[in-house]
């Protein structure tokens, strides 16, 4: 195998590993501060690049013709709609299971994601049908042999990353993420010390599925396509991926995200079976992993949650 | 008062008299089974509203025997759920006939029912051979041809135009598989190169790995066995890793959302499918009118057409040999050079349609093309070369 080509894989596995690795990021913040698993994540993601696609044909019908300028507003409003959409999930179903069985709100959040999918599917125009989401970013690229580079893919990881260290700062260095790390430790201590549970659930919330809205927006310029069903996988993904980082633990996340991806491209490209069974050996090797290590790759500290 | 009361009665026998030929036809039970949800829904929504269409003009017609009462059932695309609902509508006796699935998983799946119960069937879109050939059921039939008619076709065609290396790329269902099966038989039969094949999930999203193997072997055509959801996502994903190699596919992308989906880069694919284009045949222009008269809000999409000329052949059989399963089967068995808007259909012993016509497409400015209406067939235009 000569080293483009390698170097293609390579590149592939980053772009796919970025959108895991956001996806999972969101788990593990809900994970982290309400010790629930929200399994609608996927779909929520879905609402997010359908959002931002409806605001590219609204500002596309009002005349916009600048590429990145519209770039920006469909991100910034689509991440907006989500987060405020996260929160409602956080308020409306969320807490008020607070308590219950953590099957009650793993089969609620299940629920919720059919809901929202079959709902793009039935009341969108034409739903059920994939759509071409436009290239947004210039297609500059340059080919060295085998590898291709790719400026839009460039700008996309580098932004992903960025994104992902800005959650991070904001949990490390600001008063939220104070509260939050608070209540995500020891919950009847920061109500005790003056923090609202609640409205700290409910940022927690949007913050994550604002987070799935970019990476759902990255999806859409990277793959270039749209389709209500797209979040199922994604979600089941994240969810691994976070698991096998370690629930609660965003470096976790993200290596568990960058690791799939990097199975599966090695399922793909590098094993002798047919490509069909990538998934199956990607996930089979998170079975393994976390047979070994139960707690996942960096494992839950609980010092250290969130 | 008296008189009043006579006037009255008399009124009321009129009018009981009056719609006395409505009330005397008895209603008979059919149905229609295809994807309504999922990824390929525009089709199977396509297909119902055409059998619908084949049930309204039927019961418009003064000269029919009955009144047709159309039971719609969604199968998903998914095996388990069309078990189900071939099930559901196999066990509901006063379900006379039905045409049935797009899907070739499903079909496979669902014939073993439909022969149990008894129920005729004819189906619409489904292209698998298994259909039809893996059984000796009398009580299915299909209207469209098989992918083996499609494929020997789609590799005598595509060598004939000079390629000569191809990277095959082929869902891992029934369908994709038998697809990749007969078209690798074709295409080694016409001096064609095959330098990889690649069996995918039928769910799957990245192809970016898949792809970049493709790219280094450099072939000139990457071919695809598959739906239109992942042939979306194939050809979109070709041109990100900048493979220049002419896309060619199966009837599973002729759809109208594979063109939405893809965008400009739809422009060029190659795709075969049964049966003349709907405006060619005799009865396409009249069907087209018709279905925009009834009102759709969807398109009938490639293989509505089927689906109702199929409706219209079980409403013959119906009006011919009376509301009963084992009569309509007995008249299907005969059915020979019958006349239906996607061309005469004759069924074989195995309830096969032996006379369709492949038509060759290609995406030109949005459409599906006949090749040899296309621009590219008379030059103006230049296919993908390496």
């Amino acid at each position: 195998m000569d080293i483009g080509l390698i170097g293609q894989h390579i590149a592939n596995g980053l772009m796919m590993g970025l959108i895991y690795a956001l996806v999972a990021v969101g788990f593990t913040l809900f994970f982290g501060v309400l010790d629930v698993i929200k399994f609608s994540h996927g779909d929520v993601l879905t609402w997010g690049v359908f959002s931002a696609f409806s605001m590219y044909l609204l500002l596309s019908w009002m005349g916009f013709e600048h590429p990145v300028l519209i770039l920006v507003i469909v991100a910034i409003v689509s991440m907006a709609f989500i987060a405020v959409l996260g929160g409602v999930i956080a308020k409306v179903l969320i807490i008020p299971l607070k308590g219950a069985p953590p099957l009650n709100v793993l089969l609620i959040t299940l629920m919720l994601g059919t809901v929202l999918r079959e709902s793009i599917r039935l009341f969108y125009p034409d739903g059920a049908n994939p759509k071409h989401f436009p290239a947004l970013l210039p297609d500059w690229s340059h080919s060295w042999g085998n590898f291709t580079l790719r400026f839009d893919n460039t700008v996309m990881l580098i932004s992903g990353l960025l994104m992902i260290v800005l959650v991070q700062l904001i949990i490390k260095r600001t008063k939220l993420g104070m509260a939050i790390r608070a209540v995500s430790q020891d919950e009847e201590t920061a109500r005790l010390m003056g923090i609202n549970f609640n409205l700290v659930v409910y940022i927690t919330f949007a913050l994550g599925s604002a987070l799935a809205a970019f990476a759902g927006v990255t999806y859409g310029l990277y793959y270039n396509e749209l389709s209500f069903n797209m979040g199922l996988l994604l979600g089941a993904i994240g969810f691994s991926a976070a698991a096998v980082g370690g629930f609660g633990n965003i470096y976790g996340a993200i290596v568990g995200g960058f690791l799939f991806a990097m199975l599966q491209t090695i399922g793909a490209a590098a094993l002798p079976f047919a490509s069909a069974y990538k998934d199956v050996f990607a996930f089979g090797v998170v079975i393994v992993i976390m047979a070994i290590k139960p707690t996942g790759l960096l494992g839950e500290k609980e010092t250290e949650r969130v | 008062m008296k008189l009043s009361k006579i006037l009255c009665l008399a009124l009321v026998l009129l009018m009981v008299l009056a719609a006395a030929p409505a009330l005397a036809k008895k209603t008979v039970k059919v149905a229609f089974i295809g994807p309504l949800t999922g990824g390929v829904s525009a089709i199977g929504v396509g297909g119902r509203n055409s059998a619908d269409l084949a049930v309204r003009l039927r019961n418009a017609d003064p000269k029919a025997k009955y009144h047709y009462e159309l039971v719609s059932l969604d199968d998903e695309c998914k095996p388990n759920s069309g078990v189900q609902v071939a099930t559901k509508a196999a066990a509901d006796k006063k379900i006379i006939a039905a045409a049935t699935h797009y899907c070739s998983v499903v079909a496979l799946a669902a014939v073993d029912v439909y022969h149990r119960f008894g129920l005729p069937v004819i189906v619409w879109g489904a292209v698998h051979p298994g259909i039809t050939y893996g059984n000796k059921y009398k009580e299915v039939h299909r209207i469209n041809g098989t992918m083996i008619n499609q494929n020997e076709v789609a590799a005598k065609f595509i060598t004939g135009l000079g390629y000569k290396t191809w990277v095959l790329l082929y869902d891992t269902t029934d369908y994709g598989k038998g697809m990749h099966e007969y078209f690798a038989k074709y295409l080694k039969k016409n001096g064609g190169k095959i330098l990889g094949s690649f069996g995918v999930n039928a769910d799957q999203q990245d192809f970016t790995a898949e792809l970049t193997q493709a790219k280094k072997l450099n072939p000139d055509v990457i071919w695809f066995g598959g739906l239109t959801p992942l042939g979306v996502r194939i050809r979109l994903q070709m041109e990100k890793l900048g493979i220049k190699s002419q896309f060619q596919s199966c009837s599973g992308i002729i759809s109208d959302a594979f063109i939405t989906g893809a965008g400009n880069l739809a422009e060029g694919t190659i795709a075969f499918r049964e049966g003349e284009p709907v405006e060619n045949l005799p009865g396409g222009k009249w069907f087209l009118k018709e279905y925009e008269k009834a009102g759709y809000k969807e398109a009938p999409d490639a293989f509505g057409p089927f689906a109702f000329a199929a409706m219209n052949l079980i409403l013959d059989g119906i009006e011919a040999a009376g509301p009963k399963r084992k009569a309509v089967v007995k008249w299907l068995d005969n059915v020979k050079d019958y006349k239906t808007i996607v061309g005469s259909v004759t069924f074989d012993e195995h309830g096969q349609n032996i006379s369709p016509a492949i038509t060759k497409y290609v995406v030109q400015d949005g459409k599906w093309v006949p090749w040899k209406n296309s621009e590219y067939a008379s030059g103006k235009r230049k296919l993908k070369r390496r």
